[in-house]
């Protein structure tokens, strides 16, 4: 009898180590999984679509001899002032408290040298970051930490934050191990409590009164910066419209794979869609509403590389914003750490618990010892290297696909690898012409 | 006195002259007249000027303030004051919702009722209201005193951090984290002040107040506070 095979084990699809790991430190802990980061669980991203590259219908641009231009004006439609950058890839909103301030001033100084712009973040405005920053945004979020109206005057834009796509519906939170003196003190709230930001604002709802807040900025700041409404991934075609009703000049729309400093991992997982899915519901309601260009779109969650960025600008955005990628590119999660993340309990590329401020690279924390680690000056200069790639890259592509300037690329220049992508990104199944979704095909 | 007709010159205009007067100007007495309820009359000024509105005014009334002297002789809609950052704001009528929003410094003073989330999120703004509050307010409020010499309504100071409430009247509920606290002597005289800077020293005393602040249990999260959240 003994020597008859044995059932192998089998683990179970629902109940992987995985799953049953976090059920035992919720038993064990009382507390929900926090951490910072997007969305880990696999996704139709940008990897889903390929260019379809020049071809007898239509030719292609000279590498490194013909031009293709980068450049995007942002804020045309009402501000005196609209900002105008050398490439379409930005800074999103990271604040200072979730970042130490040379971190804070190494995106300033790599976005700077590579011609685009920085955003603040829930905590106000530093000096590292506006000093170090040609073209700075300004975020104005529900809690108001550090809002007054000479930072809103010294911005060059403002971006009235309503959600982002980590956690669309949800408030910031900034645990007490990172509330040290000046952060605290530039929020006016005491040393080492838990900092909750509202999920609401707190004195407009909905969009007629949003209308009538950002009339009041206009008129604060006279009229001169460019306001963007920014939203996390959730109904994009309605946000968008009534984003434009309200009088936006720019829509930053954020899918789930954008990160944050910190929240729920049952938020970050389970709520939103990602960027692929949103982008052409914000397209069309531009379209539909006909101020596609003329109200900019600038998109964010998961962008890698200079394809993501094409690929994001085919499907119709203006420019994009880079959060996590930056961090990566100044340090973050880098393998040269990997004998400290250990004692952690990660590993290099897996680690997320940035609310905790033990970052050994130096760059979500506020221990002092630990954010001398980080070099700003390098750091920049990394940043900046690696703004300069992915324009390059975006810009072969655009050249392959004939295209003499980055915003030139349309859906027509893409086919999906699968049906998923296909229907999110409405451009057609590799190898046919058809659109799940859409009317006719084959 | 520098008067300015809102019906005809417009909300732009008249910003863009109260904006222009940067620190000393010995432009500092200024009317506005019909007022009509518009929106964003008089924010963002810069300057120690006197400003009176004739009439109600709309959202975000004298927002950001630094430094002003607003008075509204009417009633203010949403907003009023929000985000005042220094100056005194007088309301002769009542007041909308979210008055003070924010506000992280300055006096505002309401003389008739508030709405709903009076005082939500302040940050070191002083708030003297002759009539009653609604519900929600000084939700989230980080920082400085809010004088009510009427009623409160549900849930005053729900998740409060370091703000300190003063209620004459009935407090319809406590919102979460929120305390009766002890009056202490250094309370009444901070009472009596804001009494007397808000225009009120005549109709209220300060030992007539319960004084509310937040029980700190909130302040870094604990799952057996769950049902609190």
């Amino acid at each position: 009898m003994t020597d008859l095979p044995r059932t192998p084990p089998r683990f179970s699809a629902t109940f992987t180590p995985a799953v049953n790991a976090e059920i035992r430190r919720a038993a064990a802990s009382g507390i929900y999984d926090i951490r910072g980061g997007g969305t880990k669980r696999h996704l139709p991203h940008f990897d889903d679509l390929l260019f379809l590259g020049a071809s007898i219908s239509r030719y292609p641009l000279e590498g490194y001899r013909e031009k293709c231009s980068t450049d995007v004006w942002l804020g045309t439609r009402f501000a005196k002032k609209p900002i105008h950058l050398d490439i379409p890839i930005t800074i999103a909103g990271m604040s200072f408290g979730a970042l130490s301030g040379p971190a804070k001033e190494a995106l300033g100084r790599g976005a700077s040298e590579a011609g685009t712009s920085t955003t603040t973040g829930d905590g106000g405005m530093t000096e590292e970051e506006r000093g170090h920053s040609k073209t700075l945004v300004y975020q104005y979020l529900p809690s108001r930490y550090g809002m007054n109206p000479d930072d809103l005057r010294r911005a060059d834009a403002i971006e009235v934050v309503v959600g982002q796509g980590a956690k669309p519906g949800g408030g910031g939170m900034l645990l007490g191990q990172k509330i040290s003196d000046r952060v605290a003190n530039m929020r006016n709230l005491p040393k080492g409590i838990d900092q909750r930001s509202a999920c609401r604002h707190p004195d407009w709802t909905g969009p007629d009164d949003l209308e009538i807040k950002i009339m009041e900025l206009r008129e604060i700041t006279d009229w001169e910066k460019p306001i963007y409404v920014k939203v996390g991934g959730a109904r994009p075609y309605y946000d968008t419209a009534l984003a434009v009703k309200a009088g936006a000049d720019v829509v930053v729309l954020d899918g789930m794979q954008g990160g944050t400093a910190a929240t729920q991992d049952v938020f970050i997982e389970h709520v939103g869609m990602p960027i692929l899915a949103c982008i052409p519901q914000a397209v069309k309601a531009l379209q539909d509403l006909g101020m596609h260009r003329k109200v900019q779109l600038i998109v964010s969650g998961g962008i890698r590389s200079g394809a993501d960025v094409a690929k994001a600008m085919a499907l119709g955005a203006d420019a994009v914003a880079i959060g996590t990628a930056a961090l990566i590119a100044l340090g973050d999660n880098d393998p040269r750490w990997e004998e400290e993340y250990q004692k952690l309990g990660t590993t290099a590329d897996a680690y997320d618990d940035w609310h905790e401020g033990r970052d050994p690279a130096g760059i979500t924390t506020q221990d002092p010892e630990l954010s001398k680690r980080f070099d700003p000056v390098l750091g920049g200069r990394r940043l900046k290297n690696y703004l300069k790639v992915m324009t390059l890259e975006a810009q072969t592509i655009a050249r392959a696909c004939g295209k003499n300037h980055l915003h030139n690329l349309e859906p027509e220049d893409l086919c999906s690898l699968t049906i998923e992508a296909a229907a999110m990104a409405g451009v057609p199944l590799a190898g046919t012409n058809w659109i799940p979704g859409r009317n006719g095909g084959w | 006195m520098q008067s300015f007709d809102l019906g005809k010159e417009g909300l732009r205009a008249l910003n863009s002259a109260l904006h222009a007067l940067k620190g000393q100007t010995n432009m500092t007495d200024w009317e506005v007249i019909n007022p009509k309820g518009a929106h964003a009359i008089a924010a963002g000024v810069d300057a120690p000027v006197n400003i009176t509105v004739h009439g109600s005014t709309g959202y975000y009334c004298a927002g950001m303030n630094k430094h002003a002297t607003i008075r509204i002789k009417g009633s203010a809609g949403p907003g009023v004051a929000e985000n005042m950052m220094s100056g005194t704001v007088i309301i002769d009528g009542n007041a909308s919702q979210y008055a003070g929003a924010t506000g992280r410094g300055g006096l505002l003073v309401i003389k008739g009722n508030a709405s709903s989330r009076c005082g939500v999120s302040m940050k070191g703004i002083d708030i003297v209201v002759h009539g009653s509050i609604g519900h929600m307010s000084a939700f989230m409020a980080q920082s400085g005193n809010l004088v009510v010499l009427g009623d409160a309504g549900d849930a005053l100071g729900d998740s409060l951090y370091e703000a300190r409430l003063f209620v004459r009247g009935s407090v319809k509920s406590l919102g979460a984290d929120c305390i009766e606290k002890e009056m202490r002597p250094e309370h009444l005289a901070l009472l009596a002040d804001l009494l007397k800077r808000g225009e009120a020293d005549g109709k209220a005393k300060p030992e007539e107040f319960k004084r509310y602040g937040s029980a700190r249990k909130l302040y870094n999260f604990n799952i057996d506070n769950a049902s609190s959240y």
